[in-house]
């Protein structure tokens, strides 16, 4: 059995406006591995993602109880350094959002942030996220065009690899595929597969078939709850509680 | 077969159709209506101030009570007034409209500031012009010169600049504003990689706008940086100065004898300025626009 990388006791999550998107919610996350939380609309995916990167610091949160455990580290805690987690935890948000810059601004932006200066260290890190993120054949002789100009499957790569400039451990992605065609979500499904041993993944998937195509473990949401979580094969094929049963026999959904 | 709903169908299409005409016509209209009065003033003036314009008019000191000669020392003093307009008002306004747009809360406070900048916005000129004689002439005793003049035009084109700065920073989409920090840039980084260079042109339009009005004001000037008439340009920025709508003043109601072309010419100088301004600003607006892709 692998590592725990993320461990989340306890979790409670309600906004200002009473909304309580993550009820008690108890999961590992486990190193060098996707790990899959898929369940209908509304079930507390986004909002979990939302809160392992602190982006809901922007957010009005009424509560926020619970412990996430990073390598041991809470990163609920008040004084931590938001700014490292957020180097450490990547996202990919389920619309591309290329940064009105170039394609290599996109990717040097984090870099230059965190006060990367060196212009051929940061060349060397902008071609070698590209390459991960199987977008460098296609794009290397335009790193200067405006990265609105891709196309919507390449942007989306673009948002990949600028989370893989910064070399994070952690990678969240919240529906990355759903504005995406077959290609281009098959392109992002090989990176996937073939980073599944540098990376610790949380994949909010597009649907039910991504998520047995590549999830190694999987957790069902409904409502705010963690309703069942385990091995991929286990709950895609053998799942035990009745929630889980249903949803995944295409009952509701 | 009964082809009688079918047909009025039909004839309730083309009635709609011809309504539409209507409709756009009127507007066509209005539109006309509106601008004919505009471009019937410069083109008169253009007319009337033409015969006036020489190298000389704008490049040598008035002559004969200012009945001949040039009017270069308004000219410069106009520039003087927005240079140093600029200089206070361009720093403060943005500084101003990105607090606003991105670091206020919605608290009274803040609604406050925004009550305040409206109605500043909504102030008389005149008005500006007594509280800058008040505050800068008098009270700091700055005397009637370019600084209090430049002052008092500030006060003025902040309420633009401002308002004008916040609309441009939230006119960029806040999912920019999610991205860069969700890359580990703090929020001053992501407002100045990201947020303001692409709200820059929308800036930079309100400055040219804002200082635009500045120039062309009398009242403000009047009490606290304008003068009749000086043998020399202003030397320092404690000089009181000649300015171009207050000189239009002047030579229209103050000086007996004045031929009237050189007010006419004075006025198209002046008209000049400010519709070029706008033109720059109109310029980079649609620049901006066109290059814009989210």
């Amino acid at each position: 059995m692998a590592n725990t990388k993320i461990s989340i006791r306890n979790l409670r999550l309600q906004y200002a406006d009473g909304k309580t998107p993550l009820k008690d919610i108890s999961l590992e996350i486990y190193e060098h591995q996707i790990n899959v939380i898929f369940g209908p609309a509304g079930g507390g995916k986004s909002s979990l993602i939302r809160v392992l990167n602190r982006l809901i610091d922007l957010s009005d949160v009424h509560t926020l109880q619970g412990e996430i455990l990073m390598d041991g580290m809470n990163i609920l805690e008040k004084d931590l350094d938001i700014i490292a987690l957020r180097r450490r935890v990547g996202v990919v948000f389920s619309r591309p959002i290329p940064l009105p810059l170039t394609i290599a601004e996109n990717i040097s932006f984090g870099l230059e942030v965190a006060g990367m200066n060196d212009k051929n260290k940061i060349a060397e890190r902008v071609e070698k996220a590209l390459r991960e993120a199987v977008l460098w054949d296609e794009i290397y002789d335009r790193l200067d065009d405006p990265a609105y100009s891709l196309s919507g499957g390449q942007q989306q790569r673009l948002c990949l690899a600028r989370a893989l400039a910064l070399e994070p451990e952690v990678i969240l992605l919240d529906e990355p595929t759903s504005a995406l065609d077959p290609v281009s979500t098959a392109k992002i499904e090989q990176f996937l597969e073939k980073a599944r041993s540098q990376y610790t993944f949380l994949l909010a998937p597009h649907n039910q078939q991504q998520a047995a195509r590549v999830a190694d473990n999987a957790a069902f949401f409904l409502q705010g709850k963690l309703i069942e979580q385990g091995p991929a094969e286990k709950i895609f094929f053998n799942p035990k509680i009745k929630e889980t049963i249903d949803y995944i026999e295409g009952r509701f959904g | 077969m009964n082809l009688k709903p079918f047909n009025r169908a039909r004839k309730s299409k083309i009635n709609r159709r011809l309504v539409q005409q209507a409709g756009f016509n009127a507007i066509r209209l209005v539109t006309l209506v509106t601008i004919l009065p505009i471009l019937g003033i410069v083109v008169y003036i253009a007319i009337k101030g033409a015969p006036a314009i020489s190298w000389e008019f704008i490049s040598a000191m008035p002559r004969d009570g200012m009945r001949a000669g040039g009017i270069l020392p308004a000219i410069i003093g106009t520039l003087y007034l927005m240079v140093g307009t600029g200089v206070v008002s361009i720093p403060l306004g943005i500084a101003a409209g990105i607090y606003l747009s991105e670091y206020a809360r919605d608290n009274w406070w803040t609604r406050l500031i925004r009550i305040a900048i409206i109605s500043l916005a909504g102030v008389p000129s005149v008005v500006y012009g007594l509280f800058g004689l008040g505050l800068f002439v008098l009270f700091f005793n700055f005397g009637i010169s370019i600084i209090s003049a430049a002052l008092t035009l500030s006060i003025m084109t902040l309420p633009v600049i401002i308002s004008t700065t916040e609309e441009a920073m939230r006119s960029v989409p806040y999912k920019f504003r999610i991205v860069g920090i969700s890359l580990g840039g703090t929020q001053w980084q992501t407002i100045r990689k990201v947020i303001l260079p692409q709200a820059l042109p929308g800036i930079v339009t309100g400055i040219i706008l804002g200082l635009e009005r500045a120039v062309g004001e009398t009242a403000p000037i009047l009490f606290t940086g304008a003068t009749f008439f000086l043998p020399h340009l202003p030397s320092s920025p404690m000089d009181a100065t000649m300015a171009l709508p207050y000189h239009i003043y002047v030579i229209s109601t103050q000086i007996p004898g004045m031929p009237i072309t050189i007010q006419y010419g004075t006025v198209l100088v002046l008209l000049v300025f400010v519709l070029a301004m706008n033109l720059i600003a109109s310029v980079i607006r649609s620049r901006a626009r066109a290059k814009r892709q989210w």
